[in-house]
């Protein structure tokens, strides 16, 4: 039940964080372009600076149209604030250098995003930060890779490739026995379709380039605390529970208990790590946003058409898809995604790697990108792709066939997008043949 | 900073700057349900602009122990007690809400302390809704839900916070689901229970200010007049301001009215 406010996720994706512009009345929101604000006089500046008065002081640190998409985005997750930031990338990193410095550890499930990956298992070691990956289906793999010096449970709703569903409340009552935080990646779900927060995560991040825009047009991320955690009796997050020297010997889980984290986030993270969201970005986010609802709706309706469609035609494999019943996940999904399962899926294609290109070559409506999340139809096949370095022995293990297509099923007329995927397949008929 | 409090830990905020009782000193007293952070703005002007600034959480909210006291007599006897603890013998006194009943009840009983006294979004007799104590009672989340509807204007409702990235709804309900439970149906009857707020606001010597929303449904204007006409007869003097676009959480509504209403009363406004 939504305790915060009595309206619903259609009303709020259209109001949510903004009231018209007292100064010309300006209904849509108003881009602010502009890096920084002018101070009435010098006290109210010492003020500002010093938080004692809300507002802005500098287009990296809050930016009046980047507020309204934050507070929409966190109305939506009933969360109690977000921050924006440039990409989802920018927004995974703000998180994990908010609770942890060299010396840190992450558990992580093993099916994300590809960029995701490379952040935790590649690049974040560099800085002293290690990350165990685990099967998300296993509990006891998350509990096995706990360490003393673990700071932070992360996976996504919907994992990358094979659509694993991640059990969100058994997860972070993990990571709450070790009294660490669960972050939860929500992009391919958006708060339509699943609030992780309600589910026992306790932060939410988005890359809002896919879903949340749903227009292509503008990469960016977005942060959200559910302000639940309770980070003076976990004890293990000095960054939140001690004076911090750099702005105003700030003890920010003192200062305030549910908000701290976002505190140390945007005084801290953005302040210094500078990895802010343009204005113009917000303000077209914002207007993607307006219609997540009805889109998200009409996606799950489009990919459900799609699954069954692939699932019963004889070149096919099989259909990685939650919705449907030959899903491990099937019945966790009928819990935690109740109202769909997003317009992700994946199946594999008889012929291994020359079927998925021929696949993709015969398409016209569906774009070969390296995207998800549009609106338009998009479709990729990794094993010739992001994939492609990978033997068949490396793709198996990491959940992909040599005959597997990713599609993001987009808003397209159902029967149209159908047709195009038989085109594709009787190319693909066409080479099996032969 | 972390006093000791009747012998309990109380966690008592100071506004970001050391608690020095050589300034003069003001008490901000939150609301039901609440903590010391619903006055983190006006906490932290106010230390920073010449006050030394105790904002504890009551007894059993926020980081200080239990157990709660359950009526607002023994919290105006626990503000009086918190002043002992931090080495003060004088302090003005600001209360919310149910902090509001605190100051006026603590200011009634220990007048010698008081130096004057700030209520914002009060009313007295304070009655709670049965609805209210029956949701507090039995279902907290119903509770929450209805304190926020109350709590903010319509535009509130839709967020525009003047905090950048704050979903002020969603701090209000998380803070209170914060608190154990029972902590807000015991402040929801110790409000409901105080029933002599006129009688002690008849004894008041301290000047009195009085803040409130203009669109304030939990507190509204005609439940608070009889308070303020109270206060205006008594020894000290009271006058009002009235917010005009803010509800009944008008220190997150309008954080830099309240802050500059309180601070210009308690140096030259009075």
């Amino acid at each position: 039940m939504t305790t915060s406010t009595p309206y619903g996720p259609e009303t709020l994706a259209l109001h949510a964080g903004q009231s018209p512009d007292p100064t010309h009345g300006s209904r849509a929101t108003p881009i602010h372009f502009t890096t920084s604000y002018v101070f009435p006089d010098a006290d109210r500046a010492a003020d500002l600076f010093n938080l004692e008065r809300p507002g802005h002081v500098y287009s990296r640190i809050s930016n009046p149209t980047n507020a309204v998409l934050e507070e929409r985005i966190a109305a939506l997750e009933e969360g109690v604030g977000a921050i924006a930031t440039a990409s989802g990338q920018a927004t995974l990193h703000l998180a994990i250098a908010t609770l942890m410095g060299a010396g840190g550890h992450i558990v992580a499930s093993h099916s994300l995003y590809g960029g995701s990956h490379n952040l935790l298992g590649y690049t974040l070691p560099r800085f002293g930060i290690h990350t165990t990956f685990v099967d998300p289906r296993d509990a006891d793999a998350w509990r096995a890779a706990v360490r003393p010096e673990t700071r932070l449970f992360f996976g996504e709703s919907l994992g990358n490739p094979g659509l694993d569903v991640l059990d969100i409340p058994t997860v972070s009552a993990i990571a709450h026995e070790h009294r660490v935080p669960l972050l939860v990646d929500a992009t391919l779900v958006t708060p339509c379709l699943q609030r992780p927060l309600e589910l026992g995560a306790d932060l939410v991040m988005h890359s809002a380039t896919k879903f949340l825009g749903g227009h292509g047009v503008a990469v960016g991320g977005v942060l959200v605390d559910g302000g639940r955690f309770d980070w003076e009796a976990s004890a293990l997050f000095p960054t939140l529970t001690e004076p911090y020297d750099g702005f105003h010997g700030m003890d920010f889980a003192e200062e305030s208990p549910v908000t701290a984290f976002l505190l140390r986030a945007r005084r801290e993270g953005l302040r210094d790590f500078g990895a802010c969201l343009s204005p113009m970005n917000a303000f077209q986010l914002l207007q993607g946003l307006e219609t997540l609802p009805l889109r998200m709706r009409a996606h799950v309706d489009n990919a459900r058409a799609v699954a069954g469609h692939l699932a019963a035609h004889p070149l096919v494999k099989k259909v990685s898809y939650p919705g449907l019943e030959n899903h491990p996940d099937h019945a966790l999904a009928a819990r935690l995604l109740p109202q769909g399962c997003g317009s992700i899926l994946s199946f594999e294609l008889k012929g291994g790697r020359p079927a998925g290109r021929a696949f993709i070559e015969a398409l016209r409506l569906f774009s070969h990108l390296a995207n998800v999340g549009d609106a338009k139809s998009l479709v990729i096949h990794p094993a010739s792709t992001t994939h492609f370095r990978m033997s068949a022995a490396d793709l198996a293990a990491a959940g992909i066939g040599e005959g597997t297509v990713r599609l993001s099923v987009g808003l397209e007329s159902a029967a149209d997008l159908l047709a195009d995927l038989d085109r594709g397949l009787y190319a693909v008929g066409r080479l099996v043949k032969e | 900073m972390d006093l000791k409090v009747l012998d309990t830990p109380a966690r008592v905020y100071t506004g970001g700057r050391s608690f020095d009782r050589e300034l003069p000193t003001v008490v901000l007293i939150h609301g039901a349900g609440h903590d010391h952070s619903v006055w983190n703005h006006q906490a932290r002007h106010l230390a920073h602009h010449g006050f030394g600034v105790l904002a504890p959480d009551l007894p059993g909210h926020g980081a200080s122990a239990g157990p709660q006291r359950a009526s607002i007599p023994a919290l105006g006897d626990w503000i009086a007690a918190v002043l002992d603890a931090a080495g003060v013998v004088r302090a003005a006194l600001v209360g919310h809400s149910m902090g509001s009943l605190i100051a006026l009840e603590a200011t009634a009983r220990h007048p010698d302390r008081v130096s004057a006294l700030v209520l914002v979004g009060s009313a007295a007799p304070m009655p709670v809704a049965q609805p209210l104590l029956d949701a507090a009672a039995g279902d907290r989340a119903q509770a929450h839900a209805m304190i926020n509807q109350w709590s903010y204007t319509p535009a509130s409702h839709l967020g525009a916070s003047p905090s950048p990235g704050l979903w002020l709804p969603g701090v209000n309900a998380r803070l209170m689901a914060q608190q154990d439970e029972g902590v807000l149906s015991a402040d929801l009857l110790a409000c409901n229970a105080y029933t002599h707020g006129l009688e002690a606001a008849a004894a008041v010597r301290a000047p009195t200010l009085l803040i409130r929303g203009g669109r304030d449904q939990m507190t509204p204007a005609r439940a608070g007049k009889p308070l303020h006409d109270a206060l205006v007869n008594a020894a000290g003097g009271a006058r009002m301001i009235s917010l005009s676009g803010a509800g009944h959480a008008l220190m997150a509504e309008a954080p830099d009215a309240v802050t500059d209403a309180i601070r210009g009363f308690l140096t030259n406004d009075r």
